[in-house]
């Protein structure tokens, strides 16, 4: 299919790989942000075939992953406590709480559903008048636009029972806190694509200037990816650090400005909470004051203790690169996908879950 | 969960008594809806990038070009394409 296969061409993709080899020449560590990106370099392998020198380590960027264990709570209380129709996307379902998942709950008979677009919650709002629809609103920069429209056309048509349960989380912040960490080493970065394609590349210039690293806006496919690490490798050999846009077929300087609008008018910025991680400041977007009709958590007045993540678990150290998925004591073992101890586990696009589910056996880049 | 797919626009039709402009997008053979809130000029037989059904950007054909370009604005893409012939299976 146009725009998809052909960054998937095999030839291309050799090429790029000598290439890389060529123009390696001491050792890089670059991290990609994106869980997108991270599935990508390991489901194609791509990961083995790059130069010894380069060495790729997995970001943050999984907002299923690192979704707080007291929001799964609230969402779970919501479905069984207030008989409410909770929708998300399938890989929120399956994220385990403190005690259960969303897909625990649905098999203890509370409606949970699994929907495509939080489009389809409000739909469903609408044929339900006597229920309370809950969507379960989780996702990065990309999903945001999605979300805030659920919200924008629940007003639109005046549906009184429909509300999200919003988990935003924001990639610059997460970015800089990961540089900011002493034990990171990393030399550039590819930043994520579908992010951009709404927030535009404004955010990173500066990032770029003040800790003089390279970063690269990068896409989702083999040779995507390929170009992009070799965009960063050329500029580390050279010396240099600037903001490039492998991306540009769809990522614009200015981002998009119906989707940063439509954001502005839902969302504000707060600290937040990840999963693995802790609190960092100005991280997530929650809903306006003023949309506390469409707020679950307003709505609700939903009040769960927290309870402490799982001490086995070096989440943080894998979420900030420190760390692989294999240098974890518990990978495999009493930690896998179908019983997660930790964020990065969680999700299919979460680092260690890529790495179970993909040539775990493989990986020689580890 | 940034997973996002270009499709091709087959037909556009409004919803919610007008309220909704919504594409039937083509994605290699499977039709799904999307919204086009967040890609007001976007036509028929255009292509956007879907993420969870709402388009995001259109895809600039021009543009979408340049990833093949970019090996020979290295300034070396013959070169290479000789000795990949003969590395093929060197990596």
């Amino acid at each position: 299919m146009k725009h998809l296969t052909e960054y998937r061409d095999p030839e291309l993709v050799e090429q790029y790989i000598q290439e890389l080899h060529r123009t390696a020449t001491r050792p890089w560590t670059i991290m990609e942000v994106c869980g997108g990106q991270t599935h990508g370099l390991v489901k194609n392998g791509i990961l083995n075939l790059l130069p010894d020198l380069v060495t790729m380590v997995h970001g943050p960027g999984c907002p299923v992953c690192v979704t707080p264990v007291n929001l799964i709570d609230k969402a779970v209380y919501l479905a069984e406590e207030k008989n409410v129709i909770l929708c998300s996307f399938g890989d929120m379902i399956r994220v385990p709480g403190s005690t259960k998942s969303l897909l625990d709950a649905k098999a203890g008979g509370a409606d949970v559903r699994i929907l495509y677009s939080p489009l389809e919650a409000v739909r469903l709002a609408r044929e339900n008048p006597d229920r309370e629809v809950v969507f379960f609103a989780v996702g990065f920069e990309t999903t945001a636009p999605a979300n805030a429209l659920s919200v924008v056309q629940a007003q639109k048509l005046r549906l009184k029972n429909y509300s999200i349960l919003a988990s935003h989380v924001l990639v610059p912040p997460a970015m800089e806190a990961v540089i900011q960490d002493d034990d990171t080493n990393i030399q550039g970065f590819l930043a994520a694509g579908h992010v951009c394609a709404i927030m535009g590349t404004g955010e990173y210039g500066p990032l770029v200037e003040r800790y003089k690293m390279p970063m690269v806006v990068t896409g989702f496919e083999p040779v995507d990816l390929l170009q992009g690490i070799l965009m960063v490798v050329r500029q580390l050999e050279r010396g240099d650090y600037k903001l490039e846009n492998q991306y540009t077929r769809i990522v614009r300087p200015e981002g998009n400005p119906e989707a940063r609008r439509i954001i502005e008018q839902v969302f504000e910025v707060v600290d937040r909470e990840w999963r693995g991680i802790g609190n960092i400041p100005g991280s997530g977007w929650a809903v306006r004051a003023e949309l506390a009709d469409f707020d679950a958590d307003r709505k609700f007045s939903v009040s769960i203790p927290k309870v402490p993540e799982c001490s086995d678990c070096i989440a943080g150290l894998v979420l900030k690169g420190i760390k692989k998925p294999r240098e974890c004591s518990q990978f495999g073992r009493a930690c896998s996908p179908e019983r997660p101890l930790g964020a990065p586990m969680v999700s299919s696009e979460g680092a260690c879950a890529a790495y179970y589910h993909f040539s775990m056996s493989e990986l020689v880049n580890d | 969960m940034c997973l996002a797919i270009p499709g091709k626009i087959k037909s556009i039709e409004y919803q919610y008594d007008g309220l909704v402009r919504m594409a039937r997008v083509n994605f290699g053979g499977i039709i799904k809806e999307a919204s086009l809130d967040m890609v007001p000029s976007a036509q028929v037989g255009d292509y956007v990038l879907v993420h969870v059904g709402v388009a995001i950007s259109i895809v600039d054909e021009e543009e979408a070009e340049k990833t093949f370009a970019y090996l020979r604005e290295i300034g070396d893409l013959d070169e290479l394409t000789e000795s990949s012939q003969i590395d093929r299976h060197a990596v």
